[in-house]
């Protein structure tokens, strides 16, 4: 009895809830002069799924264009402790103020105890607009 | 003694109770105890477990339990326990109190231990009574305004009940957090205690033997009482499980305080008083819904004190037998009187919330290529749900979607769009393709199943709807023209009367109309007016 009442509730607790709504393509803003190697933090609303609602909340990007020309979107919480971390002109890198991880323009953890480097929205520019897919993890550093 | 025992005394608690005396006499029939306070015990777990995904206000509590029930994992079967193990646990601590009473066991000196059992039996009836609200589907919310009626109309102390439960004006956010606090805060406690002072005296005075049994040499607790109880638990636990997972609980439309045509009815349990309320009219009323009640479990409450004789053979006690079978007659009568008495509902559907309802969304021309999904019969060869793999492509997993021009082609030459397909051409309008084209690509892995399962009455109503061309003057779900009024939130509006006879006669419902008139046979009728008054707002 125990167990047919144990295993429902960790089924119940554990699993995670179906999925109701498949990820959409946000637009983040204009990346058309965008000035290479320049961080600039774009505010944008997303739909999130959160139990029984879906909220419509305000997030932030760290959009960058690489020398490559190419468009990276990091998530903008620092990959330690999830920290919001900002982008220091001066020294040229992104810092997180809470346990000083540092990490470099492409989002490469150079010092601190991050375990991997920046997340990155899965991006498509359709038009000069930036349009944002889900947040991806890189690898944790080894 | 062991060093756990000589820290915390545990072991010897543990052969304290199970080593305890008990008559010679007892057995299966004084199973009902146990198997309620394990009963409650389950209660308790399921309602924490209900409470971790449940917001307990009016604007959040229907929708999270519809997220329990259509989105987390075993959501259907946690309620399922709850809900079943509610009613289960009435009827065994009636079961339980009707035992006590045929054998007499509430006779001195074990007065306390009934009066305290009395109270714990209003508690259980509290704990439906203030739960009956929480889904906050229409049923709740009407049975709810009843239960709080009945509490202001009680003399002197009625509109201070009212206030007290919040229900004062309209059942709103006050009451709702009034009767979550009393069933989650209050009641749990106060049952936990009182079972603890019931369980305290019954080990007072020892389990009551039968007469004549008392200079018997006694038996104890463990083993023999100990199995049967544990066997009367599973058995019970086996019931309750079986009919959480067989017999679905319906959730209602979300509570609609503007719904004239709804029949409120309280849970079974609550029928006979429901029906008593009847029997009393004008000045009167006071007495069906107070009065009597009140008398009823002050006589109960009072049974040891009325009934003092000597202790007798549970089959000599004939007085005892014709009262518990009269008050058994009498409640059933009155139930089963309530449940002759309650209308069928008209052109209602009863639709379950606590499925999926993703069709409710769809476009009827979406609704109506569901109808024709189903006449074709494409379900032999192409699955919509999780099973075996079937002959066709699997419909919701498609990795890539076609166009609907492209999909009308393959309908009709299959082979020629897709070298080689066995599938027979379809023999429909283009416009019936159309929409089976409209509604396949609605489809997606998510909501595929529910799509599927969309009740018959909505599909029939689409392809009526779709077969009139209602679309070309009316929009449903933001789909069609809008020379018509759009028809979500006609609930809100009309009558399901009201939009039956406009049907038949436009003009005369509404002067200076130009729909045409429609004559529709009633299963039509019921099926379109049932799927509007389903339409979100």
């Amino acid at each position: 009895m125990a167990a047919a009442l144990a295993l429902p509730a960790a089924v119940y607790l554990l699993i995670p809830p179906k999925l109701r709504k498949t990820p959409e393509w946000v637009e983040a803003g204009d990346v058309s002069n965008l000035e290479p190697r320049a961080p600039v933090e774009m505010v944008f609303r997303q739909n999130r799924v959160d139990g029984w609602k879906i909220q419509s909340e305000k997030t932030t990007a760290w959009v960058v264009k690489l020398a490559d020309a190419r468009v990276v979107a990091y998530g903008p919480q620092c990959t330690h402790l999830g920290c919001a971390y900002h982008w220091d002109e001066n020294r040229d890198h992104f810092v997180c103020p809470c346990h000083t991880s540092i990490f470099d323009v492409d989002g490469a953890v150079l010092s601190g105890p991050a375990p991997r480097p920046l997340d990155r929205y899965e991006t498509k520019v359709e038009n000069g607009k930036l349009l944002l897919g889900p947040l991806r993890q890189a690898k944790e550093k080894s | 003694m062991s060093w756990l025992d000589h820290r915390t005394g545990i072991e010897t608690a543990v052969r304290n109770f199970l080593y305890e005396d008990i008559p010679a006499s007892s057995g299966w029939h004084q199973v009902f105890g146990s198997i309620a306070v394990f009963l409650f015990l389950v209660q308790a777990f399921t309602g924490a477990l209900l409470a971790f995904n449940y917001a307990p206000t009016p604007g959040d509590a229907y929708n999270s339990l519809r997220y329990i029930l259509t989105e987390v994992t075993g959501g259907h079967l946690i309620r399922g326990l709850h809900h079943w193990g509610a009613s289960m646990l009435i009827v065994v601590v009636v079961l339980h109190m009707t035992q006590v009473f045929l054998y007499g066991a509430y006779k001195k000196p074990r007065e306390a231990t009934w009066m305290v059992g009395v109270v714990l039996l209003l508690l259980t009836m509290a704990y439906g009574l203030t739960g009956y609200l929480l889904p906050w589907d229409n049923r709740a919310y009407w049975g709810t305004v009843v239960a709080t009626q009945i509490a202001s109309h009680i003399p002197l102390v009625g509109p201070y009940m009212s206030r007290l439960l919040g229900g004062e004006g309209a059942i709103g956010v006050v009451t709702f957090a009034r009767f979550y606090g009393l069933h989650v805060l209050l009641l749990p406690p106060a049952t936990a205690l009182l079972i603890a002072a019931h369980i305290y005296l019954v080990r007072k005075h020892g389990v009551a033997p039968a007469p004549g049994d008392e200079a018997k040499a006694s038996k104890k607790f463990y083993p023999r009482q100990a199995f049967t109880d544990t066997v009367a638990i599973f058995g019970a636990f086996v019931i309750l499980f079986v009919m959480a997972v067989a017999v679905r609980v319906p959730l209602e439309r979300l509570a609609d305080p503007t719904d004239a045509t709804y029949i409120p009815r309280p849970d079974w349990y609550f029928l006979f008083l429901f029906q008593t309320l009847k029997f009393f009219d004008g000045p009167l009323a006071v007495v069906g819904s107070v009065v009597l009640p009140s008398l009823a479990v002050l006589t109960l409450m009072l049974v040891p004190l009325l009934d003092r004789g000597q202790v007798m053979r549970v089959t000599r006690r004939t007085v005892a037998i014709g009262v518990a079978a009269l008050a058994f007659l009498g409640w059933a009568g009155l139930t089963a009187a309530a449940i002759a008495t309650t209308p069928k509902p008209d052109n209602t559907v009863a639709i379950d919330y606590g499925a999926p309802t993703d069709w409710i969304g769809l476009s009827p021309q979406e609704l109506a290529g569901i109808g024709y999904f189903r006449k074709e019969n494409c379900a032999s060869c192409h699955g919509l749900a999780a099973g075996k793999p079937r002959v066709g492509p699997d419909l919701a997993n498609v990795p890539i979607k076609k166009t609907a021009a492209w999909m009308i082609e393959h309908f009709k030459h299959p082979a020629a769009m897709v070298p080689g397909s066995s599938m027979p051409a379809i023999q429909l309008t283009d416009a019936q393709l159309n929409a089976l084209a409209a509604f396949l690509l609605k489809l997606t892995p998510g909501n595929a199943e529910a799509l599927g399962n969309a009740p018959d009455f909505a599909v029939q109503a689409g392809l009526l709807y779709q077969a009139k061309n209602c679309g070309g003057c009316h929009q449903v779900n933001g789909v069609g023209m809008k020379v018509g009024p759009p028809l979500n939130g006609v609930a809100r509006r009309r009558t399901k009367t009201w939009v039956a006879q406009h049907f038949a006669n436009p003009e005369a419902m509404s002067p200076g109309s130009f729909m045409p008139p429609y004559r529709f046979s009633q299963r039509e009728m019921d099926n379109l007016v049932a799927y509007l008054f389903t339409l979100p707002d």
